[in-house]
Order: C-alpha cells, then structure tokens, then sequence
C-alpha cells in the first residue's frame, strides 16, 4: 500500500501555476528523489506535503489519513532544511528536544530519545555546544538527528547536500543512504544534483515546469528516460541530441541519416515511428572511435579515470563521447566515431521517447 | 589593461607606505571630532570645577564648590528624581510598545504599511508642534481627553497642573511621539529572523507564544538591549517636551535636570554651576547605560 499518496495536486501564486494536477504514490520504505531544475516545483511540492505551502488544489495522504488539512506538526513527517534551520541560541541537546518538549513528551524519554539519535550520527560530543560552533557537516548530522528523535513516519530533505563541500557531500550521501537502510522509514528527498538522485534514490520522480516527467529506479530513469528532458537531465555528461532525417526500415529496426549522410540503425522499432522531426539520443558512452562519422575534436575533458572528448560533426553540432583516462587525442585533430545503436533513443517532435 | 601593474599596487596601496600618509585620511574627521566634541567636552569638565560667571567672568578655581552647591540645591536634586523617574516611565515603554508594534505589524498587509508609516509619521514633527497638540489633548473641560472621559462620566482633571500627572503626561507625550523609532528598529531585527526557523518551529509543534518566546525575543535580544540602551541615553535628556507642556511645575515636579542646566547657565547665567550640573548629568546617563548592557550580558550569560 502507499505510504504516501498525492492526489492531483496544483498550486498557484496568483497566475502562475507552479505545481500542475500531479498525482503521485510513495509506497512505504521509499528513499523518493524529487529531481528536477531550480523552478521546476520540487521544493514547493515538498513544501506542500510539509504543510509549510497551502494547496491550491487535491489531497494529500499519509499512512492511510488526510493530512493536508493538518497543521505542519501533526502531519507526522519530519524536515531537514536547507540551511538547516537550527535553533541559534539553543544548544543541540535543546534544538532536537526543543519539537518533543513542545508535544509534552517526558523529560526521561527526551532524554533517551537524544541519547539514541546523537550516537547513531555521532554527535554526543557536541550536546552542550551551539550551532554557531559547528560545522557544516556537524549543522547538517544534528538538523538529521532534530528529524529522527520525533520518530516520525516520514522523513523530508530540502536539499540539504547543497551547502557541503564536495567531499563532505559525496560522504553524507553514503552516510544518508546507509541511514534510510537502517531505518527503513520513507524519505522523500529534493536535490537538483543528478548524481545525488542516482546514488540514492529507491526511485527517482524527475520533474520539470511543475510536472511529473518519468517515475522510476535509478536505472530506469537512465536506461530508459520516457522524454527528451529527462534524458538530457540525467546522467553526465548529458546525452547528445542529434537531428536525424529519413528514416528507414532496417530488418525491423529505425535506420536514420545524420546530416552528414552517414546511418544509424536504432533499437527502436520502425513501426512505431510516426511522421514529423525525429531527434537521435545517445550517451557518451555508447560513441566510440573507428567508425564512418567524421569529426573534430573541440575539447577535451579529462577527468582521470576517463576523458570526455568534445568533437564537431561535419554541421557543425558538438557531439561528446568517452574516452578511456589516458587516451592520447589532440585538440584540431579528426576522428572517426561509430554510434551503438541498440543504446540509442529517438524523440519525436514534442520531445517524447519513441519504443518498442 | 596595458597597466595591470598600476593597479595592483594601487590595491595594496597601504602596505609600505610611511603611516604618516595613511593618517591624512582619517585628519579631517580627527579635527573635527577634535574641536567640536572631545575640546568642548574637556572645557565643560574644566568649567566644573570654576567659578565661571557670565556677567563677572572668571573667578578662578573653586575645586568641588559647585558639586555642594548642587548637592544642597533642594530644586536640583528634585530634578534628578524627575529625570530619573521619567526614564524609567519610557524606557520599558518604548521597549514594550516598540516590540508590540513592530510584531503586530511585521507583515505584508497593505494596511500594516500605512500603520508603520502613521506610527513613525509623529516623530519627524518637531517638539513645538507635538506639545502645542498634547496641550489641546490635556485641555480641562474642553479637551480631548476631558471629551473622551466624558462619554463615560468620568470627570477629567488638569493633568498638567498636578503635581502627581504632570510627569506622567510629559512621559505619554514623549512616547506618542517618538514609538516609531524603536518600532522600526525592531521591526528591521525581526526582519533579519531566518522564515525557516519559523518553519521549522511549525514543524517542532510550537504555538504561537512558545515561539514568540523561544523563537522570537532570543533573536532579538541584541535589538531590545539596543533600543534600551539609546532610550535611556535619549530620555535623560528630556527637555523641549518639559518645559513646553510644564514649564517644570507644578512646585518643580516636572522639571527635568537639563532645564536646570539651561536655567542656570542661560537665565542665571552661572556657567560653572551649569557645567557641573551637566558633568552630573552625564555621569548619571553612562551609568544607565551600562546598567543595561551589564544585565543584558548576564542574561546572554
């Protein structure tokens, strides 16, 4: 059953519709990733179920109860912000007792309570000290440890990697996934950062312009995005989109011409193609060199362990494939390049994925 | 472009030059701190301790003579008490009344902004015009207050002429007149509040007293310490309000110590009295001063 269930959801600020009928279920136990660009809705969705928003239009539920006519603290969700939102004149023992005292819980449990949560984020050190004496990750362990001692039913993020170095970053995203296996509650986390949405996510809710683009694991979403956005949104570097004209049935599957003339046999049916502008999508990873697409190359990227090699087709598109990390390729110099056209995709016109 | 040397030691402009050149820039504000405050400031302490006459001129040194005149002076100790009392009256009103406007208007209604705009409307009157009003308002009889008082059958008395009220009124003009700084003040703190620690208080179960207390006033406690430390600064130097509305009466019980100082040294004309008067004056205001930041520290603890 869904833990949560969001039930054709709008809202507006005066004309402006940020969030439009999206309907959406969480099951329970779900790590859900809200991805999407800044404006696209996510944090005002999360902001929605928080009860921090007021909704324009539909319903929310949690755990089988209408909670959207409910005031932020009986909803039972728990938020981690932002900028953290700590207490400033209040030690962290205070901040992370502050929301139980408010519900009259006993001071033995508060105290029980605190003790649990701050050595499982290891910060029982840091008790009796004050926000201002922290640092970021510290602000960032003791804003989680404030959620997890009201044990709530769900948890929500505001994206709240954005203010850690990367370091600290690529660590707390660990650190968060290994907490959500712990504790197995549902999470619902909002990130504009693609790499947090992969690593983390049970499954991933890509958004765009107040809509819900494509739901799914990790992998689907990459392997098979349902529209052009979210294939250009997901994954690094983004997908390259090239402009391809007359297709053609090639034993069963789409053969489509670069403007350069020369052909792409596709994983796409060719029956499924309808008429109108066709656009070729395909990852780096799936270009290689040696093949019958001439190119120059414009930009080199080299990251270590590979190198992203920028190249120039013949009219004048820049196209990105990988390289393994110690590649030795020249700037100005012409390759040849070969799709994988069993990992290709095609959009249609309004930008939706064609498939078998 | 040609000259990026130029401007990277201009840039780093202090670093090696001789410090006398460095020094030409703070001169022009030196030497008018100079003459205009710390000169004057020292001659008045000098003047203290003389006995300095107008009409006969300089009568030499007279060590602590004007301080036991003051201390033996029955009027001038009156007015110590008046000052004194009057800057207990407004300080905790100005504090007070200053933080509930500015919290019963911190928002976005059309109708707050005018209210902030009528409250702080009233200081940019001068004194002349706020007393010459508050004279009509205290008028016996005829009065606003005598008319208001009337609806209820009460029967109003001259609160100026009364020895008990006159103080007590000058202090309701006083704050009537000048809220709209303090309110303004607190209302720029409240507005450096963070909305998600209110968010995150609404999430924390916390109703609206609870976070006023634990939210609110610990966020602007460096504000309200502020506010009452100007206030008392401010209010010590009660004079244009007094002596329009009282004129100090009745029997000297309105009569604050900068009007002794003014009559002393401008009617009576004896300048090293007037001087040590004053040398009172400000010793009595830093004290308040630091009274306030002293408890505000302790609290901060």
């Amino acid at each position: 059953m869904a833990e949560f269930s969001l039930r054709g959801l709008s809202k507006s600020y005066g004309p402006v519709e940020v969030i439009r009928d999206l309907s959406l279920d969480i099951p329970s136990g779900e790590f859900a990733v809200f991805l999407g660009p800044s404006g696209c809705g996510k944090s005002t969705l999360l902001r929605m179920i928080a009860g921090l928003e007021a909704l324009t239009r539909g319903e929310i539920h949690l755990g089988g109860h209408r909670i959207d006519v409910l005031p932020p603290g009986d909803r039972g969700v728990a938020m981690v912000f932002q900028q953290y939102a700590l207490y400033p004149h209040m030690t962290v023992r205070q901040n992370m007792a502050f929301g139980l005292r408010n519900i009259g819980t006993a001071a033995a449990d508060i105290t029980q309570k605190i003790a649990a949560a701050s050595e499982m984020l290891e910060i029982t050190p840091l008790l009796d000290r004050k926000p201002a004496q922290l640092s970021g990750g510290q602000r960032q362990r003791v804003a989680i440890g404030r959620a997890i001692v009201k044990q709530p039913r769900a948890f929500l993020f505001d994206e709240p990697l954005s203010n850690l170095d990367a370091t600290l970053r690529s660590r707390t995203r660990i650190e968060l996934a290994r907490l959500h296996q712990r504790m197995q509650s549902t999470m619902i986390f909002v990130t504009h950062d693609q790499v947090e949405a992969m690593t983390m996510a049970t499954r991933i809710v890509v958004m765009n312009h107040g809509q819900i683009e494509q739901v799914g694991t990790p992998m689907e979403v990459y392997r098979r995005p349902q529209t052009r956005f979210v294939a250009g949104f997901v994954g690094t570097p983004a997908m390259n989109f090239v402009t391809v004209t007359g297709a053609e049935d090639r034993g069963g599957w789409a053969l489509v011409h670069l403007a350069d003339g020369s052909q792409v046999v596709t994983g796409v049916p060719f029956a499924q193609l309808r008429t109108g502008d066709l656009t070729l999508g395909v990852r780096a990873e799936d270009i290689r060199q040696g093949g019958d697409i001439p190119a120059r190359v414009d930009v080199i990227e080299r990251l270590g362990e590979r190198t992203l090699v920028y190249a120039n087709l013949r009219d004048g598109s820049t196209i990105v494939y990988d390289e393994p990390g110690d590649v030795e390729v020249a700037i100005g110099q012409d390759v040849h390049l070969t799709i994988d056209g069993a990992h290709t995709h095609l959009f249609d016109a309004e930008g939706a994925a064609i498939r078998g | 472009m040609a000259k990026v040397g130029n401007v990277r030691s201009a840039d780093t402009a202090g670093i090696g030059v001789p410090r006398g050149v460095n020094m030409l820039f703070v001169l022009p504000y030196m030497a008018i701190l100079l003459v205009m405050v710390i000169l004057p400031l020292l001659l008045g302490v000098w003047l203290a301790f003389q006995d300095y006459d107008m009409l006969s001129g300089w009568n030499g040194f007279v060590g602590l003579e004007n301080f036991q005149n003051l201390l033996d002076d029955r009027i001038f100790r009156g007015t110590v008490r008046n000052t004194i009392l009057f800057v207990l009256m407004t300080t905790p009103a100005f504090v007070c009344l200053g933080l509930f406007l500015a919290l019963a208007l911190n928002n976005r209604l059309r109708r707050s902004a005018s209210l902030r705009a009528i409250f702080f409307g009233s200081s940019v009157l001068s004194v002349t015009i706020v007393t010459l009003v508050w004279r009509l308002v205290y008028l016996p009889d005829r009065g606003l207050l005598a008319n208001g008082l009337g609806v209820f059958g009460l029967k109003s008395f001259d609160l100026v002429t009364s020895e008990t009220w006159a103080l007590p009124a000058i202090a309701v003009v006083t704050v009537w007149w000048i809220i709209g700084l303090p309110m303004t003040l607190f209302l720029a703190a409240l507005q450096q509040i963070p909305a998600d620690l209110y968010e995150a208080a609404a999430l924390d179960n916390a109703l609206r007293t609870r976070t006023l207390l634990s939210i609110t006033l610990p966020s602007i406690r460096r504000t309200v310490l502020v506010v009452a430390v100007l206030e008392v600064i401010m209010q010590f130097q009660l004079f244009g309000q007094a002596l329009l509305i009282t004129g100090g009466g009745p029997n000297n019980m309105s009569r604050p110590m900068v009007q002794f100082i003014y009559e002393s040294g401008f009617r009576d004309l004896q300048l090293g009295f007037a001087a040590a008067a004053s040398q009172v004056l400000f010793v009595l205001m830093v004290l308040g001063a630091l009274a306030q930041t002293w408890a505000g520290r302790k609290r901060e603890g």
